[in-house]
């Protein structure tokens, strides 16, 4: 990328403060849409551009914008900062460096869905953020972006931010809503969506920290100029998280489409002391593992080709590279751990899976399993698939599975002899 | 008497100002930060400071304090170092910098240093993955991420720490 659109702070690095930010096109599209837009036009907007929402699940954010009831009563708009999948830390560098492009973005998803209020729940771990970006919103309301009757318009809007403190289930955003209510992290039985009723039951919009991001420049040069990237069902720039055995692990900020090869060898500086890649994996922890041959290598990361070509979602892209050393009895040791760990207690297939996946796991890598063990593993795991009440416990089966199946020898010579 | 409201009263007032008038149990995270500031650890006698402010049970809000893993129902160092050894950061060694720092620390994971300074802790993702190893330090109300770390950097920071510890105390 010449220049960034995300990840604006790498060229022009004073961006976190208010008036650089102004200078640099900052607040144009807020003003633009509170002056001259209906609240409806900005949602219009939104969904033209195709922008889909980057905290995993892709859905096209217009649309989830426009579930949202069109009435006058008490509406909320929720910025998912909880960023914890294992290999993700692109909200993180938003946060941190370009703050009010991302409140910019807060706030114009409050006006198009008539919220006067919005909360940035960030994760715990995040203190010193939420600090600054207290700071930030103070600053904004001193110049008169946020408070009342902003601007002299007939809109009005609180931001506050909320801290979690140490459950990854709080990204899921039920579970989520139910942490700012001051209750355990615990997903919420669907339907009701939290688009009709959310967060102290009143409808609700909650959207990751990078698609709000992306929304002042779409709003400011249109859904046309945000479809001059990425592919025709994946529009628009992506922070890749790249993570693992690469030479340059970081964030790089690119158009939807661009290849695993191009990612991993042109901006990630190829394998560390130059090794065999053998596999990656596109959603943090929460992948299958996909076996890194030409095929793979030569797919876009983009949300249909992902599925398409690999049969794997693209989830948040947050690419974990795996080379030749690394043992994929191990590796998943290591990912139904975490879930284990950070499983809610709510259902019981998560609650008693990810135990005995760990379980299981431990045997394996100690070397105390025998190779019925191995399917027994396999097993454990399909018997969770399509039985949890989020997208935790479906999740910590796919390493699982795809690791048990196209990497068995990795398992095999973990036996006791 | 609510001690806690007596401490902590402009900021409690400030506080309840974040959420609707039927939403005072979205207190209740925010005060048990509140509550671990000083001491490192929820007391016991705090959970029903807590419930009053938030209008919820006792039960509720000890419930809330087992789940999240930042909030100690048990005094630990006053500085916890939460290093995290999940996957990415694995793969960059963190397993290895964690097994040396706990030989150099003398205490496993979960024990505390006979100075009561330090808890070394191994913890899930941190979001840094590209900057590994690296721990967070939780303690003093705050918590600091310190990344791209080896085992001498760490141990620079503990003995900075300790030094200023001791300063502290002669004062």
């Amino acid at each position: 990328m010449e220049k960034h659109i995300l990840l604006r702070h790498r060229e022009i690095p004073d961006i976190a403060n208010l008036e650089n930010y102004k200078a640099n096109e900052g607040l144009k599209a807020f003003e633009k849409a509170i002056k001259t837009m209906t609240p409806d036009e900005v949602t219009q907007e939104v969904k033209k551009s195709g922008l889909r929402g980057r905290g995993g699940a892709g859905f096209p954010t217009g649309v989830k914008w426009g579930f949202i009831p069109k009435d006058s009563g008490q509406h909320y708009v929720v910025a998912n900062a909880d960023e914890s999948e294992p290999g993700t830390f692109k909200d993180r560098e938003i946060l941190e460096n370009n703050p009010f492009q991302f409140l910019e973005g807060v706030m114009l998803a409050s006006y198009a869905i008539r919220a006067n209020q919005a909360y940035v729940y960030l994760r715990g771990e995040f203190w010193k953020i939420a600090e600054v970006l207290n700071q930030k919103i103070r600053k904004l309301e001193e110049a008169g972006y946020l408070g009342e009757n902003i601007l002299g318009s007939e809109f009005s809007l609180k931001i506050n931010t909320h801290l979690g403190a140490g459950a990854y289930i709080c990204g899921e955003e039920t579970a989520l809503l139910e942490s700012i209510e001051g209750k355990l992290g615990q997903p919420r039985l669907r339907p009701p969506f939290p688009a009709a009723v959310g967060l102290y039951g009143k409808p609700t919009l909650i959207n990751n920290v990078e698609t709000l991001t992306n929304v002042p420049m779409i709003v400011l040069h249109g859904a046309d100029w945000h479809r001059g990237y990425g592919t025709e069902q994946s529009p628009g720039v992506k922070i890749f998280s790249l993570s693992g055995c690469v030479k340059k692990p970081g964030n790089y900020e690119l158009p939807l489409g661009v290849t695993y090869q191009e990612l991993i060898f042109e901006h990630g500086g190829g394998i560390v002391n130059d090794n065999k890649i053998k596999a990656v994996m596109s959603a943090g922890a929460s992948s299958d593992i996909v076996i890194a041959d030409d095929h793979c290598l030569a797919t876009p990361l983009a949300y249909e080709t992902s599925l398409e070509r690999l049969h794997t979602s693209l989830g948040s892209a947050s690419v974990i590279v795996l080379d030749e050393t690394v043992n994929m009895a191990w590796l998943v040791s290591k990912t139904v751990n975490f879930f284990k760990h950070e499983s809610c207690g709510k259902c019981t297939p998560c609650r008693e899976g990810t135990f005995w996946m760990d379980k299981l796991a431990k045997r394996i890598v100690t070397q105390e399993a025998s190779h019925s063990d191995i399917d027994l593993f396999k097993n454990v795991a399909l018997q969770m698939q399509g039985k949890c009440l989020c997208a935790l416990g479906e999740f910590s089966t796919m390493a699982v599975i795809s690791a048990v199946d196209r990497f068995r020898e990795d398992f095999e010579s973990q036996m006791r002899s | 008497m609510n001690k806690l409201m007596t401490q902590y009263e402009n900021e409690i007032r400030e506080l309840l100002k974040r959420y609707p008038a039927t939403g005072k149990r979205s207190t209740v995270m925010p005060l048990l930060f509140l509550a671990q500031r000083k001491l490192g650890y929820i007391s016991e006698e705090t959970l029903a400071d807590i419930a009053e402010i938030s209008e919820t049970s006792v039960t509720d809000v000890a419930a809330v304090m087992g789940f999240y893993t930042l909030f100690h129902a048990e005094k630990g160092g006053r500085y916890r170092i939460q290093v995290c050894t999940d996957l990415p950061c694995a793969l960059r060694g963190s397993e290895i910098y964690f097994k040396e720092l706990s030989e150099k620390l003398g205490i496993k994971d979960g024990e505390t240093t006979s100075d009561g300074l330090f808890t070394l802790e191994a913890v899930k993702c941190l979001a840094a993955c590209h900057r590994s190893p690296i721990f967070q330090l939780q303690g003093d109300g705050e918590i600091v991420y310190y990344e791209d770390q080896n085992v001498e950097l760490t141990m620079q920071l503990v003995e900075e720490i300790r030094r200023k510890a001791s300063a502290e105390k002669e004062a």
